[in-house]
């Protein structure tokens, strides 16, 4: 009888092996790419890497059996070095999933090549509802916000709260074009009136010029359809000519807390904006913050809502990967990702639409007073909270070929 | 109220009054270079950097020893002008023999290594840097609201680059210094320090473009590319008014600020670009510019 107890052991053995082997299996590769040196470089760059690898240590991969690594990548805003980078990272690199990319242009791209490779992009960074809208993808998912949501949910509180008549300060390309296009419907829809616009060159250091024309338009609202520094010199300069002291006030349609930052509180005081995630809203937040502040080396430094959604959409993803037990079929992972429910500690429950469109609350915020600030960072008080199913696009008015068949 | 080209002509006054103001900061960075290349024929890219580092002091020193803007007026100019001696030494004067594009390299390079340091210490979204509380406010002029401040760039800056012209054109110290540039060698003959000289006049220009930080930092927003955005500009006025051309690149400077604050009243989309085609247009038919001698 010796000769069977043998072979019972060694197929026992055998069965061990096989059973260890396929649970540690799982093996992950996250590639965050974004601007990590460029005007971008500070609501994302580094402090999104940071964010991913909180992420994944949070979910933490050992007790799932599964092994994730983490790069990172720096797109320089420019579609084609973004697109190379993708195809170098899913062809060469064994990457299974890209997060982050902001700036919208080269978020186009980077959808393009993951649909043809059959990968994951998880985009925190990029603004342009066409992502959820007639450019949507059985790969990809809008994780943050997008223009409808700015122009929705900025436009319309202001438009109710008096605000009805507009002149928009736009930013020359494609991203300010549709920011104001998605804006001026949601004003017209609710009753405003558009006076007027005028379109700056990206870049432009002296708006005193276009101030003065947005002056002369008696718009109760001067409508910022720019970004980043542009906005900043707006603001800044607009207070020096006593655009706000004359009765006006400005909207900012995409405003980062680091914008604020930049402004500084009695220079950007008054100012409406929305968010879909500020650090000083709940204790996970705040705690989130902390942990960010330390691992991205950003002393006195607060993170915009893209390393947060860079962080909730790495959680879910790793979810679905470890339900799957593989992250090798892209369009599978993005399947299971929308058929489960979201759940993380920065954005609470919410889930993915067909379309690729995460939906969750978004928030009408207003800058404080300097009086009103108590601490570093406490730059904003909630006006309102704009519930789930109202702060996105919906589903019909998308054209999304995913949907519509 | 009468129309000029369907513009009302109070909105024309404004445009050109503004046009005036951002050319006081065009005139003020272009006659740094101007007087770099006239004196030391090097081309100095670092200028936009040298701007950018001007404005960070006024925000450095304001943020971390409470110094204001007005001292940060005087200190920063001195500071950054000092730092660029050392870069004079260091590395400018080892290139006074060859072709100026070797110095245009170093001078590139060094402004891409300072942006970067800078990025890294402080982020690219910028820091906030109030106007001094006595030039808040403004005036109202009738055909448009006039900033305190603003009027202030006006008129530091006409003061400032006319001293400097009168100084290089008129002075006694001017006329060595331009000795010095056509033969270094005869000059040094007469038992003048020529070396010495030169490193000062470059330390001079860089000190002009921290001026032009300082005075940018109320109103631009005080970030590591600052610089960058407005030096191709400069350079594009530089080409305009003739290379070395003191004058020429003060008139050239406030000139074109007229010419953009017009193009953003009645094309805004060319506002940008408007100035590149004035360039082109004058090297086409003036080859060493609006003011330049011929070499």
């Amino acid at each position: 009888m010796l000769f069977p107890t043998r072979l019972v052991f060694a197929l026992a053995a055998l069965l061990c092996a096989t059973a260890t082997a396929s649970a540690q299996d799982v093996a992950v590769k996250i590639g965050v790419l974004n601007d990590m040196s460029g005007i971008y470089a500070d609501i994302g760059g580094a402090g999104s890497v940071a964010a991913a690898k909180m992420a994944v240590e949070d979910f933490n991969p050992a007790a799932h059996h599964m092994k994730v690594e983490v790069i990172s990548g720096d797109h320089q805003n420019k579609p084609d070095v973004g697109a190379n980078i993708a195809r170098q990272w899913y062809d060469v690199d064994h990457v299974d999933v890209i997060v982050d990319v902001p700036t919208s242009s080269v978020a186009l791209a980077v959808n393009e090549v993951t649909r043809e490779k059959n990968k994951v992009f998880l985009g925190s960074g990029p603004a342009s509802s066409d992502l959820t809208g007639p450019k949507c993808s059985p790969n990809s998912i809008q994780w943050t916000y997008d223009t409808w949501m700015l122009a929705n949910g900025t436009g319309k509180a202001v438009v109710k709260t008096g605000g009805d008549t507009w002149f928009f300060l736009t930013a020359d390309y494609a991203f300010g074009h549709a920011l104001e296009r998605d804006t001026s419907a949601v004003i017209v829809a609710n009753g405003g009136k558009v006076l007027g616009h005028v379109l700056a060159p990206l870049g432009t250091s002296d708006f005193s010029s276009f101030l003065l024309q947005a002056q002369a338009s008696k718009a109760k609202i001067i409508g910022l359809a720019n970004a980043g520094g542009d906005t900043v010199n707006a603001i800044k300069q607009g207070a020096e000519f006593g655009i706000t002291a004359g009765g006006q006030h400005f909207a900012g349609l995409l405003v980062f807390i680091n914008d604020i930052e930049a402004l500084g509180l009695k220079t950007a005081q008054g100012l409406v904006l929305t968010e879909t995630w500020y650090w000083d809203m709940t204790p996970a937040n705040r705690a989130f913050t902390k942990r960010w502040q330390v691992a991205s080396s950003r002393p006195g430094k607060f993170p915009s809502m893209l390393p947060a959604g860079v962080y909730s959409s790495v959680i879910h993803y790793l979810k679905a990967v470890d339900a799957l037990r593989s992250a090798s079929d892209g369009k599978a992972v993005v399947a299971k990702m929308k058929e489960m429910p979201t759940d993380d500690p920065l954005f609470g429950k919410g889930y993915i639409r067909a379309d690729g469109r995460k939906i969750h609350p978004a928030y009408l915020f207003e800058v404080k007073k300097p009086e009103e600030s108590k601490y570093p960072g406490d730059d904003y008080k909630l006006r309102a909270t704009i519930p789930a199913d109202e702060a996105f696009r919906p589903l019909k008015d998308g054209h999304c070929p995913l949907v519509s068949g | 109220m009468f129309e000029i080209f369907g513009i009302p002509s109070q909105a024309l006054f404004g445009q050109l009054l503004l046009g005036l103001i951002n050319g006081s900061f065009y005139a003020l960075l272009s006659l740094g270079l101007a007087v770099i290349f006239g004196m030391l024929n090097i081309i100095n890219f670092a200028h936009g950097a040298q701007y950018m580092m001007g404005a960070f002091a006024a925000y450095l020193l304001l943020q971390y020893l409470g110094l204001n803007y007005w001292l940060a007026l005087v200190i920063a100019p001195i500071v950054i002008g000092a730092i660029g001696i050392v870069i004079e030494r260091l590395f400018l004067q080892h290139l006074r023999k060859l072709d100026p594009l070797y110095g245009l390299l170093l001078t590139f390079g060094l402004a891409l290594v300072i942006e970067g340091l800078f990025r890294n210490a402080y982020g690219s979204s910028g820091q906030p840097y109030q106007v001094p509380p006595a030039l808040q406010g403004g005036r109202n002029l009738g055909f448009m609201f006039l900033p305190n401040y603003r009027a202030w760039v006006i008129a530091l800056s006409v003061v400032v680059c006319f001293a400097t012209w009168f100084a290089i054109e008129r002075t006694r110290l001017g006329s060595y210094l331009r000795a010095a540039t056509e033969n270094p060698v005869l000059v040094r003959a007469f038992g003048i320090n020529v070396p010495r000289m030169v490193t000062l006049t470059y330390g001079f220009g860089v000190a002009l473009a921290a001026l032009a930080g300082v005075m940018a930092a109320p109103i631009y927003n005080v970030s590591p590319q600052m610089g960058s955005d407005l030096i191709i500009v400069v350079f594009a006025v530089v080409v305009i008014g003739g290379m070395g051309s003191i004058m020429g690149a003060i008139l050239t400077g406030f000139a074109l600020g007229i010419v953009e604050g017009l193009t953003k009243v009645f094309y805004p989309e060319a506002s940008n670009t408007v100035i590149f085609v004035i360039m082109a247009i004058v090297l086409l038919i003036r080859p060493a510019g609006l003011f330049g001698r011929r070499a």
